[in-house]
C-alpha cells in the first residue's frame, strides 16, 4: 500500500469522525433541556468535529497553501468558540431561560448583582 | 489609566500591576510577529513579499487598534506547554465524546450546576487561557467572570452529586496549575503552592438549589 493510499484513509476516516460528532452536537442542541446545556453542545464536539474535518482536509489536499489556511480557520475556532459560548451564556444567565430545577447548585446568584455593577462602573469612564 | 484605578491597583496586591516600557515594547514586538504569521499563513507562501506586507499591514492594525496592556512576566517553559497542550487535546476528545454520548442517549435529562472557582493566580492573561481552555474542555463552560477577585463561575453538565462538584472544582483549579507552570513567573508558580483560597459559602448553593 503506498504512502498516498495510507493518507487517504486516514483523511476518509478523521472526516467521517467529524461529521458524526457534528451531527451529534445539532442532535444534543435539539435535545438538550435548557439554552446552557445546549451551549456545551455547541462549545465542544462541534469543534472537534471541525477540527477533524480541517485534518481530514489537509491530508487529503497535500498543498501548503491550503494547509496553512486549514491551520488559520482551526485557530480561530479554538480561540473564539468559548468566547462565543460565554458571550451567549452571559446573555442568558439572570433571564429564565435557565432551568433551576435541573441546577444542583447556583453559587452565581449571589454574586450576579456585584459583577454586573462592578462591568458597568469599569465601563463607564472610558 | 485614570489615578483612581492605579490607586484600587496598588491596594489589592496588584494582581494587573502597570506595565513598564520594556514589557511595552516586548509585547507590541510579540504582537507584530503574531499578526505577521497571521498574514503570511494566509497567503500559504513565505516570501519577502508577504512578510514586508504583513508588517505594515500589522503596524497598521496595532495603530488603529492598541492591544490592552497585558503582563506577561513569565517565559514559555517547553515541557509544561507539551504537557498542556497533550492534555487539552485529550480533555477535548473525552469532552465531545461525553456530550456526543449525552445527546445520544434517551430519558436522561443531563442535571448540572453553577459553581464559583477562585483561581489563585489573578492576572488578566491567566484568568482568560484558563477560561479559553476550560470552555473546551469535559462539562464546564464559562459563564461569567469576576475581574476583580479573580473568579470564574463555570456551569458544569452531567454532575450527579456534591462530591462530584467538589471533584470537578479541583480539576479546574489543576487545569490553572498546569497553565501556570507552561507560562507563568517563579512568583506565580510560587502561588499555586499555597492552599488554595476558600471557596465561597455555601449559603448562595442553598439558595440557588431551594429556588
Amino acid at each position: 500500500m503506498s504512502v498516498d493510499t495510507v493518507l487517504d484513509i486516514v483523511a476518509a476516516g478523521c472526516l467521517i469522525a467529524g461529521a458524526l460528532l457534528c451531527l451529534a452536537a445539532g442532535v444534543a442542541l435539539v435535545r438538550f433541556p435548557d439554552l446552557l446545556s445546549r451551549m456545551h453542545a455547541s462549545a465542544k464536539p462541534q469543534v472537534l468535529g471541525l477540527l477533524l474535518v480541517l485534518v481530514g482536509c489537509g491530508l487529503r489536499l497535500r498543498t501548503g497553501v491550503d494547509i496553512t489556511t486549514l491551520v488559520l480557520v482551526g485557530l480561530f475556532q479554538l480561540a473564539t468558540a468559548p468566547v462565543a459560548a460565554h458571550m451567549v451564556g452571559r446573555a442568558a444567565y439572570p433571564d429564565e431561560q435557565i432551568r433551576t430545577d435541573l441546577l444542583l447548585t447556583d453559587e452565581l446568584a449571589a454574586h450576579i448583582d456585584r459583577i454586573t455593577q462592578d462591568r458597568q462602573r469599569g465601563a463607564a469612564p472610558t | 489609566m485614570s489615578a483612581e484605578s492605579t490607586v484600587t491597583q496598588e491596594t489589592i496586591e496588584q494582581p494587573n500591576p502597570p506595565l513598564t516600557p520594556r514589557d511595552r515594547r516586548r509585547n507590541k514586538v510579540t504582537a507584530v510577529i503574531g499578526l505577521i504569521v497571521i498574514w503570511v499563513l494566509l497567503w500559504g507562501t513565505l516570501s519577502w513579499a508577504n512578510i514586508l506586507s504583513g508588517l505594515v499591514v500589522a503596524l497598521i492594525v496595532l495603530a488603529v487598534f492598541p492591544l490592552p496592556p497585558v503582563k506577561f512576566s513569565g517565559r514559555v517553559r517547553l515541557l509544561p506547554s507539551l504537557r498542556f497542550v497533550l492534555r487539552f487535546c485529550y480533555d477535548l476528545v473525552v469532552a465531545s465524546a461525553e456530550i456526543a454520548w449525552l445527546a445520544l442517549r434517551f430519558g436522561h435529562t443531563p442535571r448540572s450546576a453553577i459553581i464559583a472557582v477562585p483561581l489563585r493566580v489573578t492576572s488578566d492573561l491567566n484568568l482568560t487561557l484558563t477560561a479559553e481552555a476550560l470552555s473546551l474542555v469535559p462539562g464546564s463552560l464559562i459563564l461569567e467572570v469576576d475581574r476583580s477577585t479573580g473568579t470564574l463561575y463555570v456551569h458544569v453538565i452531567n454532575v450527579r452529586s456534591r462530591e462530584e462538584v467538589e471533584r470537578f472544582r479541583r480539576s479546574v483549579l489543576e487545569l490553572e496549575a498546569r497553565i501556570v507552570n507552561a507560562i507563568g513567573s517563579p512568583e506565580e508558580r510560587r502561588r499555586l503552592a499555597e492552599p488554595a483560597p476558600n471557596t465561597p459559602s455555601t449559603a448562595a448553593d442553598v439558595e440557588g438549589a431551594a429556588r
